[in-house]
């Protein structure tokens, strides 16, 4: 899969997609390809605070969890529930399966681009 | 097969009750309306069902059985036969305790038993398994500090090649899980472990001989540091099988100990339980001991600053009788357990490291790691299909994927009751699942074949959990 | 004497040869010597299999086995059929170990399968997990299990056995949770107290309550239930299982989440253990079970199967963030209350409900003429507390009959405000009439 060029990414294998002052985030293609088939997300609440480079939630295989780390600090505006009833929709569309909206953005990671990201895990 | 309820017919049952000989009264309190639904199904029938459910399922008593970590050792018949003395088997736990003397010298001589072998003070038999052990001994960590008012002690130190249950145990009692390195013998980095001592830290939870099954080789050197900031010393005794008789942990630095009375001590693990978790301790860990106890005979009376209770009564009551009962066969030789032990892993070691790569290629202790990754990467055939290759040899296979540290990692635990014969013919099905991954890895990667199902699909099982059965 | 090691000393000498070992000291090298045990441990020569059953069953014979019980208090004498000895110590069950290799241990495994839906049923719950240590962790870990960033607070009922609430205690002295407990009045829950304390706080996570409660009075749960919901807290019922065959059960009272000690189905009194802890609850909660669940799936060719499942919430993966340490659990037992309560059945089931209930009351009103009167008017099930002129004296004389009379209750333990001692009975189905009234006649000589 491609990774989309309009998205931003982060070392740690999560997305941005940024909406105006809002922000979608999301993982990577990469990263769903290597948890393999993904089971639930825990996903943090509307209005929880997050903050950059600390988890936001985590993801579950059957035989594995991964912390998802935030890239962003700010409020949570919204979470996308379809995951929680069905987390296969990660692994069959990553980019389009978002994780929260996060708003009132204070602080970001460094991001790479689409280009650095494949260079990173190519 | 069919579920048991599905074999149900309505009005079909088994006689137990006799009819009420006193007026039938119920409470006049809110009564059950919707009726459970439990099987009607007479004795004949149940007993196939049960029968076919044994046909299914896989002992020690049915084969080979390393599972690593696990200690699937024989579990010897006369340990049953006096668990099951009506003696033991019908007391009442809460029987005035000069009814029950007997029980209190058998709890008595196993914890002087324990003691001897630990080198502890002290041993409390509540904890129900060994991760209830764990939990137990952090308290006693726990109370200490908090006793001497040493407040700020909110860290626990974990080797990354620790068992699960470690730094969940330490989350339990309500302490910080801070993880340190192994180096690449595959035992502590003493420089991970010494950056990260400090004031804060509350104490030390090592597994010896580890995960990787290697006696750290630096083990005094690593609990005279840990004592020297100011922590204690938690020995997790899932592998003592394999240095018992021949290391006591108390005399290498270590104040509280777990120990697991259904892998040491020679008690079937009965599907996935009960075990028991006996915590011993030493001296100055001795008021905070939790539960009960009797010692004059008469009245039970509770340590001084008691944590309290870990379960309802004495612990599994009735696993203790048969680690007693082992004991007294084995006696003062218990050491011939770890030799036999750590032959066997040794044996199948060697005759296993010129096609396997081996973690860590020393000397181990009971048990060894073979990581996958290598061959993995070359063929695509992994560990879980190396462990459900060996189901078709009638093997029941190795712990897969743990220690965490190593990659595809199969973890052997032979134990000291197999026989050479039984560790030759599993190095023959090993080595022809070797010769398979490269010349016919679809045959590893489909296997196995000859089990009552094939593999199952754990995903759908987590994705769409059914985890009861659903009546019409 | 006996090792259960097979290999002889010859063979043993052969094999360290064989792998590059002089002898055993050779092998262990590894341990440095500083660490080695110098000499032997003080422990007793080993035993022939002769001479250790002779010293056990020595020490057994020194233990009295009453004939006659009426003592419960969390330890319940009921009778266990034929068929649960036979069937749970076929080998394959005995000694196998957790089923994580789910393609030789669907024996294992459907029988936990099994299980988690009968406790499911009889508590009238969505799902039940694996089993838990006993009775008492498994309250404490259902506690826990309602504890979220913003509800931490833990109450529980005065009305509760202490030795629940001993380790309910001891489990939050290591989370650092606090536990009120709500006292009792006239035996059971003071209703109004409850409604207050969580009323002023914002952070109640839960409330746990005895069913029938420790002194075998079955408390009004339908209304302790909506206090604590209304507050928004979750309503934990600790039951007795037989009970529940006459009970309205948890999930008809809309309980959160149901424990309690399986020790009745199917198992012995053991001297307090191995018992068998169970937990079921409602499906919203899964995520937050602790323990094992089994799970149904297919195999490759589409054939119903089980497996353990939902692993990612346990301590072999969630490590330090698990929502629980537990691994080993009481498979065994849990394998026996299957056994029973396909056993006794959907009509057994209702019978030995009815059967301790009648003969508790029977039991009541025969104490009640000779002056023995109830400390509580509360409805009961199968153990109830009355005064005692003498307890001491009477279960002493109940004792030399080889009958295990009430427990003794501590003074003021119950605030009935008795001026005698108090003694709380139990009777199960297996105590008959006849025995009810022997009990009655030596009271009588007592007193």
């Amino acid at each position: 899969m491609i990774d989309p060029k309009e998205l931003k990414y982060t070392k740690d294998d999560e997305w941005v997609r940024f909406d105006g002052d809002d922000a979608y985030i999301g993982i990577t293609d990469y990263a769903q390809s290597e948890l393999g088939d993904l089971v639930f997300v825990n996903l943090p609440e509307v209005g929880d605070a997050v903050f950059a480079g600390e988890p936001l939630g985590d993801v579950e295989s059957v035989k594995a969890v991964a912390d998802v780390f935030c890239p962003v600090s700010g409020e949570v505006l919204e979470i996308n529930e379809d995951l929680l009833d069905d987390a296969a929709l990660i692994n069959n569309d990553p980019y389009g399966a978002w994780f929260i909206k996060v708003g009132n953005i204070t602080d970001q990671v460094e991001f790479l681009t689409a280009d650095e990201y494949d260079e990173y895990r190519g | 097969m069919k579920l048991i309820f599905e074999k149900s017919i309505p009005g079909r049952g088994q006689d137990i009750f006799p009819a009420c000989d006193v007026p039938v009264k119920l409470p006049a309190a809110p009564l059950r309306e919707k009726k459970a639904h439990l099987p009607e199904i007479s004795e004949n029938e149940m007993g196939r069902h049960y029968t076919a459910l044994a046909k299914r399922a896989h002992g020690v008593n049915d084969g080979f059985y390393p599972l690593g970590s696990c200690t699937m050792k024989h579990n010897p018949r006369i340990n049953e036969k006096m668990a099951s003395l009506p003696g033991f088997a019908k007391l009442h736990p809460l029987q005035p305790a000069h009814t029950v003397q007997g029980a209190h010298e058998l709890i008595a001589d196993l914890e002087k038993f324990l003691c001897e072998i630990t080198g502890m003070a002290g041993v409390t038999f509540q904890p129900a398994a060994g991760a209830h052990g764990e939990f137990t001994g952090l308290l006693l960590i726990k109370a200490y500090h908090t006793d001497r008012g040493d407040t700020e002690r909110n860290e626990i130190i974990v080797p990354d090649a620790a068992h699960g249950t470690n730094p969940a145990s330490a989350t339990m009692a309500g302490y910080k899980t801070i993880v340190i390195k192994s180096n690449e013998n595959g035992t502590v980095d003493i420089d991970d472990l010494k950056a990260h001592l400090g004031p804060k830290t509350a104490g030390l939870m090592l597994t010896n001989p580890n995960t990787v099954g290697l006696f750290d080789p630096n083990i005094m050197e690593i609990t005279k540091l840990v004592h020297e900031a100011g922590g204690l010393c938690y020995y997790d005794g899932a592998n003592l099988n394999a240095v018992i008789g021949i290391v006591r942990p108390a005399d290498i630095g270590f104040d509280v100990i777990h120990m697991n009375l259904h892998k040491t001590f020679s008690t079937p693990h009965g599907g996935g339980g009960p075990g028991s978790g006996p915590c011993a301790y030493k001296d100055f860990l001795a008021p905070f001991a939790p539960g009960l106890v009797c010692k004059d005979g008469e009245n039970y009376v509770r340590a001084e600053k008691s944590i309290g209770n870990m379960t309802g009564f004495y612990g599994n009551f009735l696993v203790m009788v048969k680690a007693y009962t082992y004991l007294l066969t084995i006696g003062k030789e218990v050491y011939t357990l770890a030799q036999n032990a750590v032959l066997n892993a040794n044996y199948m070691q060697e005759k296993l490291k010129d096609i396997y790569p081996i973690a860590f290629d020393t000397t181990c202790m009971h048990e060894f790691v073979i990581g996958l990754d290598p061959i993995y990467r070359k063929t695509h055939v992994s560990a879980l299909d190396v462990a459900k290759a060996l189901l078709d040899y009638g093997i029941h296979p190795p712990t897969i994927y743990f220690p965490l540290i190593v990659h595809e990692a199969l973890m052997i635990e032979p134990t000291e009751t197999e026989t050479k014969e039984t560790l030759d013919e599993a190095i023959t099905a090993f080595r022809e699942i070797y010769d398979r991954i490269f010349s016919a890895p679809e045959s590893v990667q489909m296997a196995p074949q000859t089990t009552p199902v094939l593999r199952l699909d754990d995903t759908k099982a987590a994705r769409e959990p059914h985890l009861r059965y659903t009546f019409e | 004497m006996g090792t259960f090691i097979p290999n002889t000393k010859e063979e043993q000498l052969k094999m360290l040869n064989e792998i590059g070992y002089k002898d055993f000291d050779d092998l262990f090298k590894v341990i440095p010597d500083a660490a080695k045990v110098k000499g032997e441990l003080n422990l007793p020569d080993g035993l022939s299999e002769i001479e250790v059953d002779r010293k056990v069953e020595g020490l057994a014979a020194k233990n009295v086995v009453f004939r006659s019980i009426f003592r419960g208090a969390g330890a319940y004498n009921h009778y266990v059929p034929s068929a649960v000895d036979a069937i749970a110590n076929k080998e394959e069950f005995v000694t196998a170990y957790t089923p994580y290799q789910a393609e030789i241990s669907q024996g294992i495994l459907q029988s936990i399968f099994e299980y988690q839906t009968m406790i499911a049923e009889i508590t009238g719950m969505d799902i039940a997990n694996a089993s838990m240590y006993d009775g008492a962790s498994a309250a404490a870990e259902a506690c826990w299990m309602c504890k979220d960033r913003k509800h931490s607070t833990i109450y529980v009922s005065g009305a509760l056995d202490e030795r629940i609430l001993t380790v309910i205690n001891t489990y939050s002295f290591g989370r650092g949770s606090k536990v009120v407990v709500i006292p009792a009045k006239d035996g059971v829950t003071d209703k109004d107290a409850l409604a207050k304390a969580l009323a002023d706080d914002a952070e109640a996570a839960c409330f746990l309550m005895q069913y029938p409660n420790f002194y075998g009075i079955v408390e009004d749960a339908e209304e302790l239930c909506k206090i604590t919901q209304d507050a928004g807290a979750k309503f934990i019922m600790y039951c007795h299982p037989l009970a529940l065959g006459a009970l309205k059960s948890p999930g008809e009272i809309g309980a959160d989440i149901a424990v309690g000690e399986g020790q009745p189905l199917g198992l012995g009194l053991e001297f307090g253990g191995p018992y068998l802890g169970f937990l079921s609850t409602r499906q919203q909660y899964m995520r937050q079970i602790p323990g094992r669940l089994i799970g149904e799936t297919v195999d490759t060719r589409g054939d119903r199967g089980f497996v353990l499942t939902i692993q990612a919430r346990e301590q072999h993966i969630r490590r330090e963030k698990a929502s629980s340490n537990i691994c080993s659990n009481e498979a065994w037992c849990a394998l026996r209350a299957g056994i029973y309560l396909s056993t006794i059945g959907a009509e057994g089931y209702e019978k030995v409900a009815a059967l301790c209930s009648s003969k508790a009351h029977y039991m009541a009103d025969e104490l009640e003429k000779i002056g023995m009167k109830k400390c509580f008017k509360g409805e009961f099930w199968n153990e109830f507390a009355t005064t005692c002129p003498d307890a001491d004296k009477l279960l002493a004389a109940l004792e030399a009959k080889g009958i295990l009379g009430g427990l003794k209750l501590c003074c003021g333990c119950c605030d009935a405000g008795c001026d005698t001692d108090c003694i709380l009975w139990c009777c199960t189905e297996l105590n008959s009439k006849e025995d009810i009234d022997e009990v009655i006649a030596i009271a009588k000589e007592v007193f």
